[in-house]
């Protein structure tokens, strides 16, 4: 098993508690759609390029472990609403072991 | 009025391989989308990113593939209604179609193809209460004629290109030019961020960086916005303006596609995928990222696996009457409609004595 517990709170306030995987590539947008915790349409709109921002979550553990900005993503979230200073793209956040108990919250839907 | 036997909503990928596969059955096609150009979020999003999953491409950069689906499609000379939105849909007596752009332009056609991609890309809104009721009364998120702006106070807001390259433009129509924006960085191309300051300093352009327009001010129009400091609600200064321009880019909607009573789940089109692609209105297909039915994959090549099933049924819906098998081009080649011909070389049958 190289599967971490993350904590998810959609955008309903409603925490989840679920397992990702360490082995599959997958990145926090990925996780979010696969468990369907924000509407499909929603989230991951651009496909994971840090083009889109609506992936956006407010990272609330874990901020001295997480991956540098890239240029995109800063330029991404420079352009996005409702950020935060703890606001990261999902798609550009990658599982590893490392966050293991990590918490965040899916930013609002922007219109 | 334009006539057409297909019309497309959607110039993306799968919209443009439509045209091909409609024109190996002689039918001719036309496209409508809300974008400048053809290509969809293959020319808009990520023209220079590499795609690595087109069978037979283990490498085309997005903006290619676009180039050759063009090249592919020209022989059947596709018409296109570009940067304008099909707004609405209108069943006619007989059956077929008459889809209006947000412009007016009619569009009539047997068979309605909607390869909508996400939706059509619109202005970003920023989130501030009471925006909508300011659109078009000193609101505007797209300038059309700067002329509208000659000796007029502006505050533009965003920290991208456009916002960068319209503050310039406009600091030589306008009467006062303001910038905002949430940082001190840009991001947009060097020359415009040397531009915007050089500007500023000569008081050309009033540049609030590090701030926020987070209200807006008036009765029946716009005549000031709010705009907050480094996000301090008790650091907020009330601004005077005429025009509140804000540029934050373009996001995909599926919009008014949503209203035209097709079945909608998970913001796609469902569609019969044991068949056709056809939605729940008979004579509109649905095809591409728009669309969704179990085991849907959002892939380029989905889509135009799509197109080619769509175009058979639609040319049985068109001519019920007429029998047809389906052609390989090796066999038959290619007939334009533009009176060229593309086949393969015939082999060279000689005796050898």
């Amino acid at each position: 098993m190289s599967d971490i517990k993350i904590t998810i709170i959609d955008r309903e306030g409603e925490a989840h508690v679920i397992d990702a995987p360490t082995d599959m590539n997958m990145n926090l947008m990925e996780v979010i759609r696969s468990y369907e915790l924000a509407p499909e349409g929603t989230i991951g709109i651009c496909g994971g390029m840090a083009m889109c921002a609506s992936c956006q979550c407010y990272m609330l553990s874990h901020e001295h472990l997480l991956p540098e900005k890239s240029y995109e993503e800063e330029d991404m979230l420079d352009q996005a609403f409702f950020v935060e200073d703890n606001s990261r793209l999902g798609c550009q956040i990658f599982i590893k072991k490392e966050l293991n108990g990590l918490e965040l919250k899916i930013a609002p839907e922007s219109t | 009025m334009i006539k057409t036997d297909i019309l497309i909503i959607g110039a993306g990928p799968t919209g443009l391989f439509t045209v091909f596969e409609a024109g190996l059955l002689k039918l001719k096609c036309h496209l409508i989308d809300a974008l400048p150009q053809p290509g969809g979020q293959c020319s808009e999003i990520y023209p220079k990113k590499p795609i690595y999953d087109i069978p037979g491409f283990p490498e085309v950069l997005a903006g290619d593939l676009v180039k050759n689906l063009m090249e592919q499609a020209k022989p059947f000379n596709p018409g296109f209604t570009l940067g304008d939105r099909a707004e609405t849909l209108d069943k006619q007596d007989d059956g077929s179609f008459i889809v209006t752009t947000s412009r007016g332009i009619k569009h009539h056609a047997p068979i309605v193809v909607i390869a909508g991609g996400l939706g059509s890309f619109e202005p970003r809104k920023p989130p501030i209460a009471d925006i909508a009721n300011f659109e078009d009364k000193g609101v505007e998120y797209i300038i059309k004629d700067p002329e509208v702006y000659r000796d007029k106070r502006v505050v533009i807001a965003g920290g991208g290109d456009s916002a960068l390259d319209w503050s310039i433009f406009l600091a030589d129509v306008a009467k006062e030019v303001s910038l905002v924006h949430r940082r001190k960085d840009f991001r947009g191309a060097l020359d415009s961020v040397e531009k915007v300051e050089e500007l500023s300093k000569i008081g050309k352009i009033n540049l609030i960086t590090e701030a926020e327009v987070v209200d807006l001010q008036g009765d029946d129009k716009l005549n000031a916005v709010v705009i907050r400091h480094k996000g301090q609600a008790s650091d907020e200064e009330i601004k005077e303006t005429d025009h509140f321009i804000p540029l934050f880019g373009l996001s995909p909607k599926l919009g008014p596609i949503g209203d035209w009573g097709l079945e909608i789940e998970k913001n796609a089109i469902k569609v019969d995928n044991s068949y056709d692609y056809q939605t729940n209105i008979p004579g509109v297909y649905a095809i591409g990222d728009v669309n969704t039915y179990p085991g849907k994959l959002k892939l380029i090549l989905c889509g135009f696996h799509e197109a080619a099933i769509m175009c058979q049924s639609a040319y049985q819906k068109i001519n019920p009457d007429k029998k047809y098998v389906m052609k390989y081009t090796t066999v038959s080649g290619i007939d334009g409609f533009d009176g060229s011909r593309k086949e393969a070389k015939r082999e060279v049958v000689k005796s050898i004595n």
